[in-house]
Formats: C-alpha cells, sequence, structure tokens
C-alpha cells in the first residue's frame, strides 16, 4: 500500500513580479508503506521543494499529492497540522532544538500539540529518547550535546507520536562523517526494526545508499528513480 | 495544548530573555504605579476630609449667605454675600419658626496680631454669640464665656484660647488684663481650656469676642458671613433645615426656591460634596495616568514584534511538528497577557509601597491623622486593565506569529 502518492506535481515560485522560478516540474512517484525512500540532487534541484509538499509544509502549483489515500488540498490548515502532528516527523539538517530546554522537554514538543494525555507524555518521550542512545542524557540541557546527539534528539523528537513517515532533510548535513554514519544507522534501523517509511533528502551518494531507492532530481525534473544495489548496512558500533 | 503548558512555555519565553522582558514591562509598572498611586492617596485626602467634616458635628447646620453653585448661571449668585443680617438672627432665634433649634450663633472670622505688653501673638479673632460655647462645646478654666447683655453692648471683652495666654502671658493668669488689637482694647474676661481643634475654629489659637463688636468696630458690617445653628438631635437634622429654609425664604421674601439667596450645610451634604470633587479629581488623575498605560502597551507591541520575527524558526518548527495557527496565536498572546500581567502586579506593589512611605511622610511630617488605605478597586483594575493592554498589544505580533508559512519560517535566516 501506497503511503505517498505523487501525481505530476508542480511548483512554481513567483516574486510578485514577471519572474517566475520552477522549482518542480511533473514530478509524479509513490512510496510504499515501510520503504526508505532518498532523494538526492545538487542544490537547486527542487528536493527541498519537494520534501515540503510532501510534509504539508507547502503547497504544490498543480498535480496531485495524496497522503495515506487523501489528497492533501481536501485538508484544512488545521487539519495539516494535525497529521504534520500524529502521522509524520521531522528531522532537519540544522537540528531546530529549543534552546536552554532539555532533551526529553525537546522531544516533548510534538506531545504537547497532539491529543495524547499529559499522563504518558514522560513515558513517550524517554522511549524515544531511548530509542535513539540517549537514555543517560535526557536531563542534559540541549546545548550541552555535541551535534550528533542533537541530531539524534531531533530523530527521537520525530518518533515520539509514533508517526508514519518520518521526513529527514539533510540530516548529516551538519555532522563530521563519524557522527553521520551513526545517525544513519539510527535511521535505517528505525525502517527495518520498527518498519518505519522513511523519506530522506541529502546531496550526498554515501547517504543515499543507506535507502532502498534513490529518486534523483535535477532542475525540478525526475531524472531517475532506481533500487539502491549495493545498500550500505546499519553500523553495529553505534546501535544498541 | 493545554493551558498549563501553554503557560510554561510562555514564562520561558520571557525568562530566557528576562532583561528584555524587565524593560520591556517598565512602562506598565510606572503607568499602574501611578494609578495606585493616585487612588491610594486619593482616598487618604477623602478620609482626612470625611474625619475633619466629622468633626463638624452631626447636629451642626452651617448657614452662609449666596446660592449653592450648581448652574453657571448660579455663579453670580453665589457671590450675593450680604443676604444674611440680624433680622435673620432673630427670626431663626424664635421658638415658632424653628422648635428644634438649641442653639445658634454667628461666626465672622478675622485673623490679628494679638499684643499685651511688650509680647505679641498672631490669633484668630472670632466674633459669636455666647452660644457658640455649647456649639462647639468648649469649657473654661477661668472667667465666664461674656454674655448677651455683652452682645447688645457690643463690649470690648473676650475670651482667649490658652496658647494665646501662655503665648502673650507666660505661667500668669490672662483674666482681667487687657489685650490689644486693630488698635482696640479688650478685657479678659476668660480662658479656654486645652481643646482640639475642630472644623470652624481652633478653640486654643483664638480670641472670642461678641459678633456685635466685630460687626460694628472691627469689620464695619451688617452682614454674616457665617451662622451655626445646632439641632436638638441628631433626629430632627432634617426637620431644623427645613424649618431655617421656610423661615429664612419667608424673611427675604423668596417664594421660587431656585432663587434662595442662602445656602445651609450639614455634615450629611458637605461629605456629599467632598466626595464628589475627590472622586472627580482622582479620576480626573487616573486617566492622566492612563495615558502612560498606553505608551507601555505600544513598548510591549514593538518588542513583541521583534520577537515574533527573532522566533520566526522556532513558530517555523513549532508549525512543522503539529502547532495550528491557534496554538500559535495563543503561545504569543500568553506572552504578551504575562508581560503585562506581571507588570501590573509589580506596578500594583509599587504603588502600594510608595503611598504607605508618603502616608508615613504625612503623619510623620504634617501631624495631620492620614490613613493609608490599600485601594482594592485600584488594584483590581490594574490587573485588569494590564492584562486587556496585553491583549490589546499582543494581538497583532500574535497574529503576525500565526500566520506564517511553516516552511517560509523554518527557512528564515
Amino acid at each position: 500500500m501506497n503511503v505517498i502518492e505523487v501525481e505530476h506535481v508542480s511548483k512554481t515560485y513567483s516574486d510578485g513580479g514577471e519572474t517566475t522560478t520552477v522549482a518542480l516540474r511533473d514530478v509524479s512517484f509513490n512510496v510504499r508503506e515501510g520503504e526508505f525512500l532518498a532523494i538526492m540532487g545538487p542544490s537547486g534541484s527542487g528536493k527541498s521543494t519537494l520534501l515540503h509538499l510532501l510534509g504539508l509544509l507547502d503547497i504544490s502549483t498543480a498535480g496531485q499529492y495524496r497522503f495515506d489515500g487523501k489528497n492533501v488540498e481536501m485538508y484544512s490548515r488545521d487539519e495539516q497540522a494535525y497529521i504534520r502532528n500524529a502521522k509524520m516527523g521531522f528531522v532537519f539538517q540544522a537540528f531546530n532544538l529549543l534552546p536552554r530546554t532539555t532533551v526529553l522537554e525537546n522531544v516533548k514538543l510534538p506531545l504537547a500539540y497532539s491529543q495524547v494525555p499529559e499522563a504518558k507524555w514522560n513515558t513517550m518521550a524517554r522511549q524515544a529518547v531511548e530509542a535513539v542512545g540517549l537514555g543517560h542524557r535526557e536531563q542534559h540541557q540541549t546545548s550541552e550535546l555535541s551535534g550528533g546527539e542533537r541530531q539524534r534528539v531531533a530523530i527521537a523528537r520525530a518518533l515520539v507520536n509514533n508517526p508514519q513517515v518520518i521526513f529527514a532533510d539533510e540530516p548529516t548535513g551538519n555532522l563530521d562523517s563519524k557522527s553521520g554514519k551513526q545517525v544513519m544507522s539510527i535511521i535505517q534501523k528505525l525502517n527495518e526494526e520498527q518498519g518505519r517509511t522513511i523519506v530522506l533528502i541529502t546531496h550526498e551518494t554515501a547517504t543515499a545508499e543507506h535507502a532502498e531507492r534513490v529518486i534523483r532530481l535535477k532542475d525540478g525534473v525526475i531524472e531517475r528513480d532506481e533500487k539502491v544495489l549495493h545498500r550500505l548496512r546499519p553500523d553495529d558500533e553505534y546501535v544498541k | 495544548m493545554n493551558f498549563r503548558n501553554s503557560l510554561n512555555t510562555a514564562l520561558r519565553a520571557l525568562t530566557v530573555n528576562r532583561s528584555r522582558s524587565v524593560l520591556t514591562i517598565l512602562g506598565i509598572v510606572i503607568g499602574i504605579t501611578a494609578i495606585i498611586l493616585v487612588l491610594s492617596i486619593g482616598q487618604g485626602a477623602q478620609g482626612l476630609i470625611m474625619q475633619e467634616i466629622q468633626g463638624v458635628g452631626p447636629r451642626n447646620i452651617s448657614i452662609v449667605p449666596g446660592r449653592n453653585v450648581n448652574s453657571p448661571s448660579a455663579i453670580a449668585a453665589s457671590f450675593l454675600t450680604n443676604s444674611l443680617t440680624i433680622n435673620d438672627l432673630k427670626a431663626l432665634q424664635q421658638k415658632i419658626n424653628v422648635p428644634t433649634l438649641s442653639a445658634i450663633s454667628p461666626v465672622e472670622t478675622t485673623i490679628f496680631p494679638v499684643s499685651a505688653g511688650s509680647q505679641t501673638y498672631q490669633a484668630t479673632i472670632d466674633g459669636v454669640a455666647p452660644s457658640m460655647q455649647q456649639i462647639i462645646n468648649i469649657s473654661l478654666t477661668q472667667g465666664y464665656f461674656f454674655t448677651n447683655s455683652d452682645v447688645t453692648d457690643a463690649s470690648h471683652v473676650a475670651v482667649i484660647g490658652h496658647k494665646v495666654e501662655t503665648n502673650l502671658f507666660g505661667n500668669q493668669s490672662a483674666l482681667g488684663k487687657r489685650i490689644m488689637f486693630d488698635n482696640q482694647t479688650f478685657v479678659v474676661v476668660g480662658v479656654v481650656g486645652a481643646n482640639g481643634s475642630s472644623v470652624f475654629t481652633n478653640p486654643d489659637q483664638t480670641v472670642f469676642i461678641p459678633w456685635s463688636t466685630m460687626q460694628n468696630y472691627i469689620l464695619g458690617i451688617k452682614y454674616f458671613h457665617r451662622i451655626i445653628a445646632e439641632a436638638d438631635s441628631v433626629q430632627n437634622i432634617n426637620r431644623t433645615v427645613n424649618d431655617i429654609t421656610l423661615t429664612l425664604r419667608s424673611d427675604h421674601n423668596i417664594t421660587d426656591p431656585t432663587k434662595d439667596d442662602f445656602t445651609i450645610q450639614t455634615q450629611v451634604n458637605l461629605a456629599n460634596t467632598v466626595s464628589i470633587i475627590t472622586t472627580a479629581l482622582t479620576l480626573l488623575l487616573t486617566g492622566v495616568t492612563g495615558i502612560s498605560l498606553i505608551v507601555g502597551g505600544v513598548g510591549i507591541m514593538n518588542i513583541m514584534l521583534v520577537s515574533v520575527t527573532e522566533r520566526t524558526r522556532e513558530i517555523g518548527l513549532r508549525k512543522a511538528l503539529g502547532a495550528t495557527d491557534r496554538a500559535i496565536l495563543m503561545q504569543f498572546l500568553l506572552e504578551a497577557v504575562l508581560l503585562t500581567g506581571i507588570g501590573g502586579i509589580i506596578g500594583i506593589a509599587l504603588g502600594t509601597f510608595f503611598s504607605a512611605i508618603i502616608a508615613i511622610a504625612i503623619v510623620h511630617f504634617s501631624g495631620l491623622n492620614w490613613q493609608f488605605s490599600f485601594p482594592y478597586m485600584g488594584a483590581v483594575i490594574g490587573i485588569v486593565v494590564s492584562a486587556v493592554i496585553g491583549l490589546v498589544f499582543g494581538i497583532y505580533p500574535a497574529r503576525q506569529a500565526a500566520r506564517k508559512s511553516p516552511m517560509e519560517a523554518l527557512r528564515y535566516e
């Protein structure tokens, strides 16, 4: 079953004047439930725009996008917020953690906007923190953590609501290669062991090779859509 | 997001930028402090004046010439100062006219340096009738209060307060001695013991002489500036006022009550008048200080707008994680209301502190019986007003925040 169905989607930006920029042109693809998809492309290829559309952070100018079987244009702003909260998880390149806040509080943030009763928040947040191997750090301020640890907090935050799909936008972009491997190992394990659908955006081939399938974008058009032949394995050194 | 969580979020945001938060609410703090000060001092002043009015004595009725100023055209009438005469006094003294009257006396007041030998003392000179002793309830330590025949004869006799005595004669008795003022010599026939002051006069510092002597030899007038009457009981006060009014109207041939050329004051209507005046003044001053609250509110709006811009990425993140527009709106609105609410509470505390200090200073330096009072209504109004200012001036920045597109907010550098 497809959790994401994209048909002939285009996105054009207009600066209000006569110049318009085409970010995506007639893009179509599906993502199966439980699939690990990487979207690759150089900067300016439209991959971030695509992720924003998939994550309901932006709307397309043409075409149709069905998430979980329903056309997203049918949703109101509040319903979109609900879907982002309950069915999607986000990991950003710049971590985007709240400053001067503990790991646990950061991970709880999506729960605060959810229907989940407050009594369950601590348990759920702890589980998510354990899943990324940061149980011993849960009371630390995020400013005390290394880059890799911060990104793992962000992954825990994306996990905490049990989302159907996790969107990761260049999750290793701000990390050294060792931390990057570790983060990718965690993401891959989430896919393989918990069956979570992952949509990963990256411009690094090595990062993309953790996925089952890679879509290559160039100038807003899908250039190639193919299976990864020699997948990288999760590095067990970093994952409990 | 439930309320407690929103509150925690807002509180955290405010403590992260503590010094900015403090500067932001300064305007509100000053505004609310000023309002509490004005209200508290207003209440204190009103209380003080009310005490004085209570000191008039609930049975006393004051009759003054001129019309009560109740319309612009009546202002001229308020200067009709010669309408009360000896005939009025005689008419009022008739039992048949005002049966519930127990005492009546004119009061003509002036100030002179009084001398005896080489000593001089600045005293209040009151021209009164003997019944004044009963009306203001004073007792003599020596001699007697001059009599009605002294009034009839316009004698040069005087009853002096004990402060006048000590200042002019030291430890010696003043009885039978001569004192001089306005180039006239008076014989001291009585000395008043130590008394507290009343609204009309401070007997300790006063020289009482017959009102006729005052009119004929000092002021050179044939009318009264004030007549004090006393009802025989508090219950009869309205009846007495009514009888006095009717007597004076028939005396002055007045048929239209709006054309009265005299005004009757009792403790009750004096209290009402004072209360109206002090309330009006307090409201005026409160309005003026209220302007500072608006200035403070604009300051809050400015800082909130800066804060919204600064935290664009945070807003984007929260939206990506599922915050609705409403949740973002509430978050920033709550921050604004919390800021102004805290400002209001600090303002109430500071205002109370300063007005208590002022009250202590007034008591200490002026000896007035000034009572500090906490303006409960002012405190409630202060908190409500500051919260409303937070709402009004916070709504615009909060809406700016809520409207941001999550994607653009996330990409904001």
